[in-house]
């Protein structure tokens, strides 16, 4: 079927707003040049990014800062607004630095504002921050062992229909074999403020790994966000699945939609990567089959963590992963990709139910 | 290098398919649901003349080894320039209408193994002018008179790989190379120049041994087609940059040198408001 009759066959609904009067009165429009002259579902970017209400890190740094940490620097390459840490710099000029659109340059800088005692915070895409930037992490920040912290926002397929050259599914791989680096994944606002407040005195480099700012609500109370940590948010007793970031919605949902069939699965937050709760997965071994979820390449990433876990302390159990598979994503827009590639409620349940039929 | 053949096209062509590619932004940006308004806007009138005028591609023949290679550092304005090579035969044009949905070949960037006319991939900002460099390379290796353009944006400048490929392109003497920057003042965090400055540009290429043309109005259609005409077809032994003053969302009032229509959306009522001046409006 050519690309022309496939679409024919299926065409898609026009103007997918999503915006609305209602949406936009819970928004800061202060700069925003959509006034009440124009169309209700218009928007411009300043609407768009007030929709991103889970990036939380320009909010934390600027309580940190006003608590008195005032070692703090935030660095970002022309995505202050975007993944919002413009509010900082707003608050305090002297210590954001806005590189413009060069992330290796900024890694470089970030490393030498370490070098004279200040605590660099890095906020930028994933993908121009991990995988453009994967050298300069490793030789600049990691290799020379330095406390910079990195929020890289709109992971794994979040970019959506920007395309692949912009989703980031290769870049736990690629940091996981880093040495040095502590990587973790906060899945929401909360978690994220949870992640700078806990490790910002962290004395060696710290990778966080975060989605686009409008993920669905996991936790309503900060958390000690440890390293080799992990949260257990729902016990049950026939399987375990083990999740990182958007993935810790959908194994909640998954966990509702097993218990109505009369499947009980325990759902754990798997916040730091590397290090691993490895205890967390061998109490997950004891008790039947294991799902790792991410949104991320299986291969080499967070599942293929648990999995040298499971191998090297000869736990036995079946591990199914839940990611995005060997291959260069498609695109489209975000909600349709996660449900493509399984990576929501359904899609962890019918892992579950694979993992149970053995 | 020798030059090639320039079309006999009448303005008013130009005009309007400069006018298709603002349209058409609009409506593939309602199919999808964001679109980059501004950063198409302020190429159409460079686009248009490239497409139609200057470059030599055959849409039946996509691959053809003698064509004149088109990447784009600033890919994230393919909205606009596929619509061109829809209307060039390229593809049909219903594919226009599958625009970001789930699968289809034609997203926010381009992406030459699903697009025929897409001469190469794009996403990371800074990556194509060095593929440019290499394009050209390889066409005066093959005796080739296809020509290498890259169409860059302002913030792109900030990249260091520009100024590698800069050095590169110049250190090799190739003057079937260009490089447009769409200086449209608009990006993510504002205007790139308050962002970081990049500026002086006209000084910082001819440093780096560029035959460095300024063109004050990139929307101006005789300015435009004399600046990009120079470039391609009057080699001298250096690879020429073109820096196109532009306007970010050229053509429609209330997105006109704007950071914050760099993306965005209209509902039914703005969308007839963008299409009503895109018609009367008088640009180039």
């Amino acid at each position: 079927m050519s690309q022309s009759e496939k679409y024919r066959a299926n065409p898609p609904a026009p103007g997918m707003a999503y915006m609305s009067a209602e949406l936009k009165k819970t928004i800061d429009l202060a700069e925003s040049t959509v006034t009440d002259d124009f169309d209700e579902r218009s928007w411009d970017m300043v609407v768009s990014l007030g929709l991103s209400r889970q990036l939380t890190t320009g909010r934390t740094l600027i309580e940190l800062a006003e608590a008195g940490h005032d070692d703090i620097v935030v660095c970002t390459a022309d995505l202050g607004r975007p993944t919002q840490v413009i509010g900082f710099g707003q608050k305090y000029p002297d210590r954001y630095f806005n590189f413009g659109i060069a992330e290796r340059n900024m890694i470089g800088a970030a490393a030498g504002l370490a070098t004279m005692g200040l605590t660099p915070v890095i906020s930028n895409y994933s993908f121009f921050l991990a995988l453009m930037g994967v050298e300069n992490i490793r030789n600049d920040i990691c290799y020379t062992n330095l406390p910079v912290k990195m929020v890289g926002t709109h992971s794994g397929i979040a970019m959506g229909f920007y395309g692949t050259s912009h989703h980031c599914c290769e870049d736990i791989g690629a940091l996981r074999a880093i040495p040095n680096l502590t990587l973790m994944a906060p899945c929401d606002g909360t978690a994220l403020s949870s992640a700078l407040r806990t490790n910002v005195k962290h004395p060696a480099p710290i990778y966080f790994r975060a989605g686009r700012g409008r993920e669905a609500v996991v936790y309503d109370k900060e958390f000690d966000f440890r390293i080799g940590g992990s949260n257990t948010l729902r016990e049950g007793r026939h399987a375990t699945v083990l999740a990182i970031g958007n993935l810790v919605k959908a194994g909640l949902d998954a966990h509702d939609i097993l218990k109505s069939e009369g499947i009980e699965i325990t759902v754990v937050d798997m916040y730091s990567i590397r290090p691993l709760d490895v205890a967390a997965v061998r109490d997950a071994a004891k008790r039947g089959p294991i799902v790792s979820a991410e949104e991320a390449n299986i291969t080499g990433g967070f599942g293929a963590a648990i999995a040298e876990v499971i191998a090297e302390e000869g736990l036995g159990t079946r591990l199914t992963k839940v990611g995005m598979p060997d291959a260069y994503s498609v695109l489209g827009p975000p909600t349709h990709l996660y449900r493509h590639y399984g990576l929501d409620g359904e899609g962890v349940a019918a892992a579950v139910r694979r993992a149970l039929k053995g | 290098m020798p030059s090639r053949a320039v079309r006999n096209v009448d303005r008013s062509l130009i005009r309007e398919k400069a006018k298709l590619i603002r349209r058409e932004t609009v409506r593939l940006t309602d199919i999808c649901g964001s679109g980059h308004y501004g950063s198409s806007f302020s190429m159409a009138e460079i686009v248009a003349l490239l497409y139609y005028q200057l470059l030599h591609v055959k849409a039946d023949e996509p691959r053809w080894a003698d064509r004149d290679r088109f990447t784009m550092g600033k890919g994230h304005a393919a909205i606009g320039l596929f619509p061109v090579l829809a209307d060039l035969g390229f593809f049909p044009a219903d594919w226009l209408d599958t625009y970001s949905r789930m699968g289809s070949f034609l997203g926010d960037h381009p992406e030459m193994k699903k697009v025929p006319g897409i001469d190469f991939s794009s996403g990371s900002i800074g990556h194509n002018l060095s593929v440019s460099v290499g394009m050209a390379l390889g066409a005066r290796l093959k005796g080739s008179p296809a020509r290498a353009v890259c169409l860059m944006g302002d913030g792109e400048m900030n990249e260091g790989q520009i100024w590698e490929a800069a050095q590169a392109g110049a250190h090799y003497g190739l003057d079937n190379l260009v490089g447009i920057v769409d200086i449209n003042g608009a990006g993510s965090d504002g205007d790139p120049q308050q962002t970081l400055r990049s500026e002086p540009l006209k000084e910082k290429w001819e440093a780096f041994g560029w035959n460095t043309i300024v063109l004050r109005d990139g929307h101006d259609i005789d300015l435009t087609f004399d600046a990009l005409n120079r470039a391609l077809n009057a080699p001298d032994g250096r690879p020429a940059c073109v820096l196109a003053y532009t306007v970010a969302g050229k053509g429609v009032s209330f997105m006109e040198g704007t950071w914050q229509w760099h993306l965005g959306f209209l509902g039914p009522k703005d969308i007839e408001r963008a299409y009503a001046e895109i018609d009367a409006g008088e640009i180039g």
